[in-house]
């Protein structure tokens, strides 16, 4: 088990590294970075000053190295536009975000698993077409879109929720279904197809067989081995919600890290920029080591073997 | 229809005559998407001919126009006015140029250079194979939208920006994918033959495993076709995509957000159908070639 | 209890391919009669319908298979007319059946424990800590040493020999009337195959059990079985007692069989296999589903399927050449 967690740790490791050169690489491959860390319109000597002050004049490797020192220390830097340390305003909107992201994993497996393990009894039938259908609508509507046509409905034309901001319960109903629906396709997917490949398994064919009824052996001995590709997808998921709420905390003006990123381009603020995709990162690739683990955990085939 | 016939049917297969018309008369074929795309692909480009008014520029006294069949509305104007007072209708048409454009562009380039990649990676192995699989894995962890956002915020907004930068975030979908297959083709007996034959590397790569994978490429393409459409419609919605006067349908519903409180519904509901009736299409066409082509794909 | 334990009458089952173009009669018209204590071989080739017949037997089948005509008289109940309910309580309890891989029929994230006091609690109401005790006394009954803590333990952790006795502990664990081995030493090594079909037979005389032996492997019926029946493209083409078929077999099929088994001692230089390949199963042959590869053909064969004919004291043989001369 040691060795299976070191294993994992030096590939989360190797993960991060490649992300953050890539970040790094990216930023000086593609024009002057100055002008991305100098605040919008800054004179030719404010640029100069830019260049001395990061060292960007300075090797590339002495570069990265001080990129990562500063990252490992937590210092991303200061926001041009909120004038605070850049970390620090991240994890401020961070609990909001985490708010959001779960709401909205809460709808996708409620709505998801039921779904899918519905589609998957009943394969072929009238209920595994519908599903289908929902699947595939969930994944052709932009989130975005689907948060603006819930407003106009709920908002505008019924006056039941409210269209913006934060504050009460009601304000996160439609922002957690904008952002959960199409994960919830992609969940009520994955548990089909794991249900289906479960009920034709041989184990499932001899729990038939020692005549076990029907509900017993889908509750017990189909759904656990089902459930578990589909619960190590929404651990991941969770963290890519954080990250792809850009666009509807945009939408609804919720207070999280996807507006924060919103803003940072709209003002121009890089460093709000580049700390908000380098700490998305960093969460994804951690929440997946984590999800490893747990894995190993819950499948005792995993802990085994070397 | 097994798998084993589907999987050594090549390209030069897919193109006889023959076996193209069959496929209409083929049961589930997909009429209703492949029809919406064609008509989408056909509007893209006589979008000149058939707008009738300037996408780009409108009269400001017309602004917030309602469909011609409301209250308010023009026949003029059949799907009302924007917020500048630009025809809907002709920004719509001409959009619909822009997301064809950007859509196949995107998938066209990913799908090239992933696919290439992915065949290097998966027959050469070792050392090129460690180093792509361990970028694409880094890759694969940020988010497309993320990746984008910061891409996009690199190099600033435009259409052939926004190709590339979806082209460099998707192309890992492919490696990844194709490497696999490669990885099961490489094994296989006519290869074996080849190697002992005495064909270079690069020989076999085109001769060989390249059409036995382009199949598993082309399925992959239609089902990313919606992605990069969403995507792009995303990226224009928040700003750094497609820039205005532009008429990009993600830029119509942001500007359309202006007009949802004041309840001017036609201007978030129409270009999100499109959008919609889009990827729906692609989708449904690239669920019906997943299957025809190998069930065994369903992985995807 | 009079009359046969288990009697099949002229049973046949039928696979439907989705548009009810296509169908395939896995099982046709077959009928055999099982007493208790009996060990029954069931022997045929892959796709002979030997599977189809145990899992028609369970009520077990896929979606797409319907049981066309016949009758499955179990203790004299007719099993095809039960209800779905019925059946469950009959499954496990008194018909009980152990698969081929026992890899993959053991559940992985269940303990072996977990597993062979299941139909225990299910099938008798036994509580959690009783059933969990008959578990351990059925693994000792199966021959696993140490069986205290291996009743902890999971299905991964032990060997394949292993966990086939586990699958056999399951099946006994109610004490059914009837057991089905489908196959069983098939993913078994040699060395274990002999020592696990020693044990079946033992379970079977400790506890008067009725056998179905399904297999494609003519020497453990010669040992393990009393009757034999011998399948060929669904359809039963001979049956009866093992000692008499084996020494005088009626049927061409049957006879191809014995003489492709090699023999020490044997003079013949070549081995002998039969030619050709067993029918498309959706797509029979006319007449005699045979007749492509019988070395004893006659037109009659090509044409008129025969039924199935007395040729001795208890066999029977579906072939032209053992109908009764016609004076």
């Amino acid at each position: 088990m040691k060795k299976f967690i070191v294993k994992r740790l030096g590939l989360a490791l190797v993960s991060l590294f490649l992300l953050s050169m890539t970040i790094f690489l990216l930023m000086r491959i593609t024009g002057d970075p100055a002008v991305l860390l100098a605040e919008p319109g800054a004179s030719a000597a404010d640029l100069d000053a830019i260049r001395k002050q990061f060292g960007l004049d300075q090797p590339l490797w002495t570069q990265y190295a001080s990129f990562i020192t500063h990252l490992v220390r937590g210092d991303f830097g200061q926001s041009f536009y909120y004038r605070t340390d850049v970390f620090e305003l991240y994890l401020s909107r961070l609990p909001a975000s985490l708010l959001l992201a779960s709401a909205a994993m809460t709808f996708s497996l409620l709505v998801g698993i039921p779904t899918g393990i519905i589609a998957a009894v009943r394969v072929n039938q009238w209920w595994d077409s519908a599903g289908k259908l929902f699947a595939l609508l969930g994944l052709s509507m932009p989130s975005f879109w689907v948060g603006l046509i819930m407003i106009l409905f709920f908002s505008v034309y019924l006056g039941w929720l409210p269209s913006s901001g934060s504050g009460t319960v009601l304000h996160l109903v439609m922002p957690a279904i904008a952002l959960g629906w199409v994960f919830a396709a992609t969940h009520m997917r994955l548990t089909r197809s794991s249900m289906l490949e479960v009920l034709g398994s041989e184990y499932v064919k001899l729990a038939r067989l020692k005549g076990l009824p029907e509900a017993l052996v889908i509750a017990k001995h189909a759904l656990k081995n089902a459930l578990i590709p589909v619960l190590t997808l929404a651990g991941i998921n969770l963290v890519i919600m954080v990250n792809v709420a850009v666009v509807v905390e945009t939408v609804f003006a919720w207070p999280g890290v996807g507006r924060l990123l919103y803003e940072g381009i709209a003002f121009r603020d890089f460093p709000v920029v580049q700390a908000t995709i380098l700490l998305g990162g960093v969460m994804i690739v951690v929440v997946n080591l984590l999800v490893d683990i747990l894995y190993a955990v819950i499948d005792p085939r995993i802990r085994y073997e070397s | 229809m097994n798998g084993s016939a589907a999987n050594s049917r090549s390209v030069s297969a897919i193109l006889t005559l023959p076996w193209r018309l069959a496929i209409f008369r083929s049961e589930g074929f997909p009429l209703i998407p492949i029809s919406i795309l064609t008509t989408v692909l056909l509007v893209a480009i006589f979008a000149n001919a058939l707008a009738p008014h300037n996408p780009e520029v409108g009269v400001l006294g017309d602004r917030f126009r309602p469909p011609a069949w409301e209250a308010n509305g023009t026949v003029d104007h059949l799907l009302g006015t924007d917020h500048l007072g630009r025809d809907v209708l002709s920004r719509l048409i001409f959009g619909a140029r822009i997301s064809v454009i950007v859509g196949l562009l995107v998938i066209i380039v990913a799908g090239f250079v992933g696919t290439a990649l992915g065949i290097i990676s998966g027959y050469l192995g070792r050392w090129v194979d460690q180093i792509i699989m361990r970028l694409t894995d880094a890759w694969l962890a940020l988010p497309v939208i993320t990746f984008a956002i910061f891409l996009a915020a690199i190099v600033g907004p435009g259409v052939s920006n926004i190709i590339i930068i979806l082209a460099a975030v998707y192309w890992t979908r492919y490696a990844r994918i194709i490497r696999g297959e490669v990885l099961s083709v490489r094994e296989r007996d006519f290869v074996r033959l080849a190697v002992v034959a005495g064909c270079s590397k690069w020989t076999i790569m085109r001769k060989h495993i390249l059409p036995n994978v382009i199949n598993s490429a082309i399925v992959l393409a239609t089902l990313q076709l919606g992605q990069a459409i969403i995507a792009e419609a995303t990226l224009s919605f928040l700003g750094v995509g497609v820039p205005p006067p532009q008429p990009a349908w993600g830029l119509m519903l942001a500007d359309g957000k202006k007009g949802l409180m004041a309840g001017y519904w036609w201007l978030t509901v129409l270009p999100g159908s499109c959008i919609m009736l889009m990827v729906l299409s692609a989708n449904l066409l690239g669920d019906w070639l997943r299957v025809k082509f190998d069930p065994q794909l369903r992985q995807l | 209890m009079t009359g046969p334990l288990l009697e099949i009458r002229r049973l046949s089952t039928h696979y439907v391919s989705a548009r009810g173009a296509r169908v395939t009669r896995a099982v046709d018209d077959v009928s055999l009669v099982l007493d208790q204590g009996q060990t029954l071989g069931i022997v045929g080739e892959s796709g002979s319908g030997k599977t189809t017949l145990a899992l028609t037997l369970l009520r077990l089948l896929p979606p797409a298979a319907r049981i066309v005509s016949g009758e499955i008289l179990f203790e004299g109940e007719d099993l095809i007319k039960k209800s779905a309910a019925e059946m469950r309580r009959i499954r496990g309890k008194r018909i009980a059946m152990i698969l081929q891989d026992p890899m993959a029929s053991l559940n992985p994230l269940f303990t072996v424990g977990d597993q062979v006091a299941e139909p225990i609690r299910v099938h008798e109401g036994a509580s959690r800590g009783n059933a969990w005790t008959r578990a351990t006394e059925l693994l000792k009954a199966v021959r696993i040493a140490a069986p205290e803590t291996r009743v902890r333990e999971y299905p991964h952790q032990l060997s394949g020999g292993m966990r086939q006795r586990i699958v056999g502990a399951i099946a006994i664990s109610c004490e059914p009337r009837v057991l089905i081995a489908d196959e069983p030493t098939t993913s078994l090594d040699l060395t274990i195959q002999a020592q696990y079909l020693k044990l079946l037979r033992d379970l079977q005389r400790s506890h008067n059990l009725a056998l179905i032996f399904i297999t494609h492997n003519l020497g453990i019926v010669a040992k393990m079985c009393d009757q034999v029946a011998v399948m060929y493209a669904g359809r039963m083409v001979e049956a009866g007692p093992v000692k008499q078929i084996y020494n005088a077999p009626a049927h061409p099929y049957t006879q191809a069989l014995l003489e492709s088994i090699p023999r020490l001692g044997d003079s013949r230089k070549r081995l002998t296999a039969i030619d050709g390949q067993p029918p498309d199963p959706s797509a029979p042959p006319p007449g005699c589903a045979f007749h492509p590869r019988c070395p004893k053909v006659m037109d009659r064969c090509r044409s008129e399927a025969p039924p199935e004919f007395r040729v001795a004291d208890a066999q029977t043989s579906r072939c032209w050449l053992s109908a009764p001369v016609t004076r």
